[in-house]
C-alpha cells in the first residue's frame, strides 16, 4: 500500500510539469553557473528607465502645461489629434473621456482616457518616455516629457494652468480612477454559471 | 443565416481580409504590404496529369508549402496591430512558427543576436548581464505551451456577425514547442532578495514593452526561451529571446526580452493599467488578470465551409486552459440541449492546446454546434450569457465563452456568438 502511495505521489508531482526535469534546482546543484558578467552601475543605469508610482526613476527636469502644448502640437497631434481625440484603435484617445460615472462595463464605446481610467499619473511619463512618439521613441528630453505629461494632465483637469510638473509633484497627483482598480479574483471560480 | 447564398471561399476570404484590415498607416513603413493583402492571390496552381511519369522538382535549401495550400495570417501591414493565425487551416496542435499570431506595438525589431543581452537587476544580490550565448549554456527545458492574447475573441463578444472564420473569432492564439532556461535558474544565479515579489520584464522593441509579473510565477514555470518548434524564434515572436509565462495572457510573454528588474511592488506600466485591465460592473476594473480561463473552439465545420450533404462529418477543434490541464471537452449539435464527450487526441499537458474530435452523423436538419472545455481546476467554459451577466457588455479582455456554429439545412455554416 505504501509503495502505491509513493508511486502515486511521484506521479502527481511529475504531473505539475510537462517534463520531470527539476535537477537544476536541488541542494546539490550549482547555486550559480557563473555565466555572463557582473553588470556595472553604468550598464544598469543606461537601461534602467522605468518609473514607479512612488516616483522612483523620475529624472531631474520639469515642464508646464503651456510648454507641453507646444510639444504636443509638434510631435503628438499628427497621430493623437490636435485635441488628443486620437484615431482609434491604433492611436488611442488620450483626453476628454466622460468624467464622473465609472461605468465602462456597460458600453465598450465609452472612451477610456487618462483622466477617467489611468490609475497612476507616473505611468503617463513612463510611457511617453519609453515609447513616444511612435516614429522616434526616446527623442523627447526629460523637460519635454514632463511638459507633455503636464499638458495631458491639465487637459483632464488634474493639473492647474501654469503649474510646474517635476519629480516631486508628479507622483503626488491623485488619479480619479485609482480607487476602482481591484486585483484578480477569478481563481477558484468553477466557470459556468459561477464564472467571475 | 440559413438563407445565406453560397459564395466562393476565395470571395469570402478576400472580403474578410478587407473587413478586418484595421487602420491604414499611410505615412509609416508597412503601408505597401497592407495593399498587398487585398489584391487577388496567384492564379490556381497546376499539376501534371500523372506525376509518376517523370521526375519531380530537385532538392531545395528551404522547403515550401504545396502550391495547393495557402494558409495566411491576416490582417497584415500594420506596425501597431495584430495578425491572426488561420485556425481553420491547421490540424493537430503545433502552430507552424510562420503562422503564429503576431501582436506588435511598434513594429518587429531587427536584432543582432551577437549584440543582444539580458540584464537582470534590482532586488538581487548579483546584477548580471547575459548574452544569448550565455543563456544557452544554462540547463534547458523543452515544453509545449499555447500563447493567447487576452483580447482574443473581442470581435465575437462585441460585434459578432455570421460571416466570421475561426481565424477572425479566435485567431489571436497559437501553440508551440518552446526551448529555454527556467527563470527559476536565473533567479538563483542572481540571488533574488527575499523582499522581491514582482519583476518587470522589458522588451527591446521600439515600444520597450514592459509588464510586472509575480516572482512566484517566475519561480513556478516561467522560461526565457530562444527556440520555437525546433529552430530559433521568429523575429515577430521575439528573436533572439522572449519571456514565456505559460497560461498567462499573451502580452505578458514579453518578446525581444532585454531586461528583468526585481522589485517589491508592481511597476504599474501602461500595459497593466490603461490596457489589459477588465472593466466590471459596480464601478470596478480588474487588474493583473493574467491567467487565461479554459476555452475551446470548433475549427471545423466552421464558416466559410459548406457541408456537401448529410452523412458522417468530423467535428474538430482546440481546447486549452491557462490554469492547468484540459480534462474533458463536450460537444453539442443541438445548441447545448445535450452534450457528448469528445475524443481528446493529443497530450494533456498543462497550458497546452488539445485537439478534440467528435464524429457526427448529420441528418441534414439545421444544427447548432458547440464545444465546452473543462480543466483540472473544475472550471467549465461559460456561455456568452453567463459571461456577459457577470462582466458586462462593455468589459474588455478574457472572452472565453462557448462558441457556436450554425449549420443550415443546405450545409452553409455560419458563426453564432450568443450562447
Amino acid at each position: 500500500m505504501s509503495r502505491v502511495l509513493v508511486i502515486v505521489t511521484a506521479l502527481v508531482l511529475a504531473a505539475c510539469r510537462a517534463d520531470a526535469r527539476d535537477d537544476y534546482l536541488g541542494e546539490k546543484d550549482p547555486k550559480q553557473f557563473g555565466l555572463g558578467h557582473a553588470a556595472s552601475a553604468g550598464e544598469v543605469a543606461s537601461l534602467d528607465i522605468d518609473v514607479s508610482p512612488n516616483g522612483a526613476g523620475l529624472p531631474p527636469g520639469s515642464g508646464t502645461p503651456e510648454q507641453g502644448a507646444t510639444v504636443f502640437a509638434a510631435t503628438c497631434a499628427s497621430c493623437h489629434g490636435v485635441n488628443g481625440e486620437g484615431k482609434p484603435p491604433a492611436y488611442p484617445q488620450l483626453v476628454g473621456g466622460p468624467k464622473g460615472a465609472f461605468n465602462f462595463a456597460t458600453d465598450f464605446k465609452i472612451p477610456r482616457t487618462i483622466g477617467n481610467y489611468w490609475p497612476y499619473a507616473t505611468t503617463v511619463f513612463d510611457y511617453v518616455r519609453r515609447a513616444m512618439p511612435l516614429t522616434a521613441p526616446g527623442s523627447l528630453t526629460p523637460d519635454q516629457t514632463y511638459a507633455v505629461t503636464a499638458y495631458l494632465l491639465n487637459r483632464e483637469g488634474l493639473l492647474p494652468a501654469g503649474a510646474t510638473l517635476d519629480a516631486r509633484s508628479l507622483p503626488a497627483i491623485q488619479m480619479p480612477a485609482r480607487s476602482h482598480f481591484v486585483p484578480d479574483d477569478r481563481r477558484g471560480s468553477t466557470g459556468g454559471a459561477n464564472v467571475r | 443565416m440559413a438563407d445565406t447564398p453560397p459564395i466562393s471561399r476565395r470571395t469570402l476570404i478576400t472580403g474578410a481580409a478587407v473587413a478586418a484590415g484595421g487602420v491604414l498607416l499611410t505615412n509609416l513603413p508597412g503601408a505597401g504590404a497592407q495593399q498587398a493583402a487585398t489584391t487577388p492571390v496567384a492564379p490556381p496552381p497546376s499539376a501534371p496529369s500523372d506525376p509518376t511519369k517523370g521526375p519531380g522538382a530537385p532538392t531545395t535549401a528551404v522547403g515550401e508549402r504545396s502550391p495547393f495550400v495557402n494558409p495566411q495570417r491576416a490582417p497584415i501591414g500594420e506596425i501597431t496591430g495584430t495578425s491572426l493565425t488561420p485556425l481553420q487551416d491547421l490540424t493537430g496542435t503545433i502552430t507552424p512558427a510562420d503562422l503564429h499570431f503576431t501582436r506588435i506595438h511598434a513594429g518587429v525589431p531587427t536584432i543582432d543576436p551577437a549584440k543582444h543581452t539580458l540584464l537582470i537587476h534590482g532586488l538581487v544580490d548579483r546584477p548580471v548581464e547575459l548574452s544569448v550565448a550565455d543563456l544557452k549554456r544554462f540547463p534547458a527545458v523543452t515544453r509545449v505551451h499555447f500563447i493567447e492574447c487576452s483580447g482574443n475573441g473581442r470581435a465575437a463578444y462585441r460585434t459578432p456577425k455570421p460571416e466570421m472564420t475561426p481565424q477572425q473569432v479566435d485567431g489571436m492564439m497559437s501553440n508551440s514547442e518552446w526551448t529555454g532556461v527556467p527563470l527559476a535558474v536565473l533567479f538563483r544565479e542572481v540571488g533574488v532578495k527575499p523582499e522581491a515579489s514582482w519583476f518587470l520584464a522589458e522588451g527591446g522593441d521600439a515600444a520597450l514593452l514592459d509588464r510586472s509579473i509575480p516572482v512566484s510565477k517566475g519561480r513556478d514555470d516561467a522560461l526565457v526561451v530562444w527556440a520555437q518548434n525546433g529552430e530559433a524564434l521568429r523575429p515577430e515572436q521575439g528573436f533572439p529571446i522572449r519571456l514565456l509565462v505559460p497560461g498567462y495572457e499573451g502580452n505578458a510573454n514579453v518578446k525581444w526580452l532585454r531586461r528583468i528588474k526585481l522589485g517589491a511592488e508592481p511597476f504599474m506600466t501602461r500595459w497593466e493599467t490603461s490596457k489589459y485591465t477588465d472593466p466590471l460592473p459596480a464601478d470596478k476594473v480588474r487588474m493583473f488578470s493574467f491567467e487565461m480561463d479554459a476555452k475551446s473552439i470548433i475549427t471545423s465545420p466552421a464558416y466559410p465551409e459548406r457541408l456537401s450533404g448529410p452523412g458522417w462529418w468530423p467535428i474538430r477543434g482546440l481546447a486549452w486552459s491557462g490554469r492547468g490541464r484540459i480534462t474533458r471537452v463536450d460537444v453539442s449539435t443541438d445548441g447545448g440541449k445535450t452534450w457528448l464527450a469528445a475524443q481528446l487526441l493529443t497530450a494533456l499537458t498543462p497550458k497546452t492546446h488539445v485537439r478534440f474530435e467528435h464524429m457526427w452523423q448529420w441528418d441534414g436538419s439545421e444544427s447548432l454546434l458547440m464545444s465546452r472545455a473543462t480543466d483540472d481546476q473544475g472550471y467549465v467554459q461559460p456561455t456568452m450569457a453567463q459571461l456577459k451577466a457577470v462582466r458586462g457588455a462593455g468589459t474588455d479582455y478574457h472572452f472565453n465563452s462557448i462558441r457556436a456554429w450554425r449549420v443550415s439545412h443546405d450545409g452553409v455554416v455560419t458563426f453564432e456568438a450568443n450562447t
